[in-house]
């Protein structure tokens, strides 16, 4: 990670924000465009979420036992449950801690 | 009629209640940034120049992955076209700023600000000066995110190996998604994006966080293609 690296994210962030406020016409979004930027947090995250889960340091897959598994099931249980954003990281984590160090 | 500072006040007060999470996702942010081994500043100085959670998260997970620069920053420029969305909403609310105005109160677009304004803009669409509000949920959201991150940075550094902080980072993502569980065009479009990501995360440059969401919108626009 470079400071120049830094520096080119954010002026692409400041651009993501700055472009339809200032310089262009609203309405150039079409309705269609809009709708799919609505799915963008679903298309990107989950890139995230899967290998971080599935995959382990080594870039293999780990096995259907791994804690990591149980500790993500349990969040999405409970976050769809509570709708708390907190409650759900912590209760994946916790279930994680318990598995590892406890069981 | 409301004055400026109890305008731009409303929005610190309505945006409040979100701290609470941002402010755990920031302690996570700076503490996963110190915990894969970057230079402290440069996962603060990311708070300033970024200032976009997610998207910061990312950059710092995918670096020490081994991924390039440049597919780095080109997924934080993906994951933050969402404020076009924001920004195509608001900019009806925002249209009679002067240009400094408009790409000052820019830098402060955040999800959570975008969301509690833009309900406030739409009550009080003919009030003076509601422009405030949104620097008000904006530099309130600013402040918390600063601090945070620097909480993180420095308790990063106390937090041993064993504990696998790692894993906080998957578990905020699935709690920033949690909501659209609810929906099933939502879940396709998340299950194609995971489902991608496993089957290329052995391509080139760690390009499969490129190509899984590009597979996914292609799928979201199918999807509502047939949603109608």
């Amino acid at each position: 990670m470079s400071w120049l690296s830094i520096i080119v994210a954010g002026i692409l962030t400041y651009l993501t924000r700055m472009t339809m406020i200032t310089l262009v016409d609203r309405r150039v979004l079409g309705t269609k465009l809009k709708q799919v930027l609505g799915y963008v947090p679903s298309a990107v995250f989950p890139a995230i979420i899967f290998p971080a889960i599935f995959f382990n340091d080594y870039g293999n897959l780990i096995e259907l036992t791994d804690p990591k598994i149980y500790g993500a099931i349990v969040a999405i249980i409970v976050g769809y449950l509570s709708r708390n954003i907190i409650v759900t990281i912590f209760s994946g984590l916790i279930s994680y801690w318990i598995i590892i160090f406890i069981i | 009629m409301l004055s400026k500072s109890e305008i731009f006040k409303k929005g610190s007060l309505d945006v409040a209640p979100h701290m609470l999470s941002v402010i755990p996702f920031g302690i996570i942010c700076g503490a996963i940034g110190v915990e894969m081994g970057f230079n402290p500043y440069l996962v603060y100085a990311m708070s300033i120049i970024i200032f976009g959670g997610a998207s910061q998260i990312v950059f710092l997970q995918l670096l020490s992955a081994g991924a390039s620069t440049f597919i780095a920053v080109t997924s934080v420029g993906i994951i933050n076209s969402r404020h076009l969305l924001y920004g195509a909403i608001l900019s009806e609310y925002l249209e009679k700023l002067t240009l400094l105005k408009k790409l000052i109160i820019s830098y402060f677009v955040v999800d959570q600000g975008f969301a509690e304004s833009n309900k406030y803009f739409k009550k009080n669409k003919n009030q003076k000066n509601i422009h405030y509000h949104l620097l008000g949920t904006g530099i309130t959201l600013w402040i918390c995110w600063q601090i945070s991150t620097i909480l993180g940075i420095i308790l990063g550094s106390f937090i041993p190996d064993e504990l696998g902080l790692k894993f906080a980072v998957p578990l905020t993502f699935i709690a920033i998604l949690i909501n659209e569980l609810r929906k099933v065009d939502q879940i396709i479009v998340i299950l194609v994006s995971g489902i991608s990501s496993l089957l290329f995360f052995d391509a080139p440059l760690k390009s499969y966080i490129i190509i899984s969401p590009i597979i996914a919108l292609f799928s979201a626009s199918l999807v509502l293609r047939f949603k109608k």
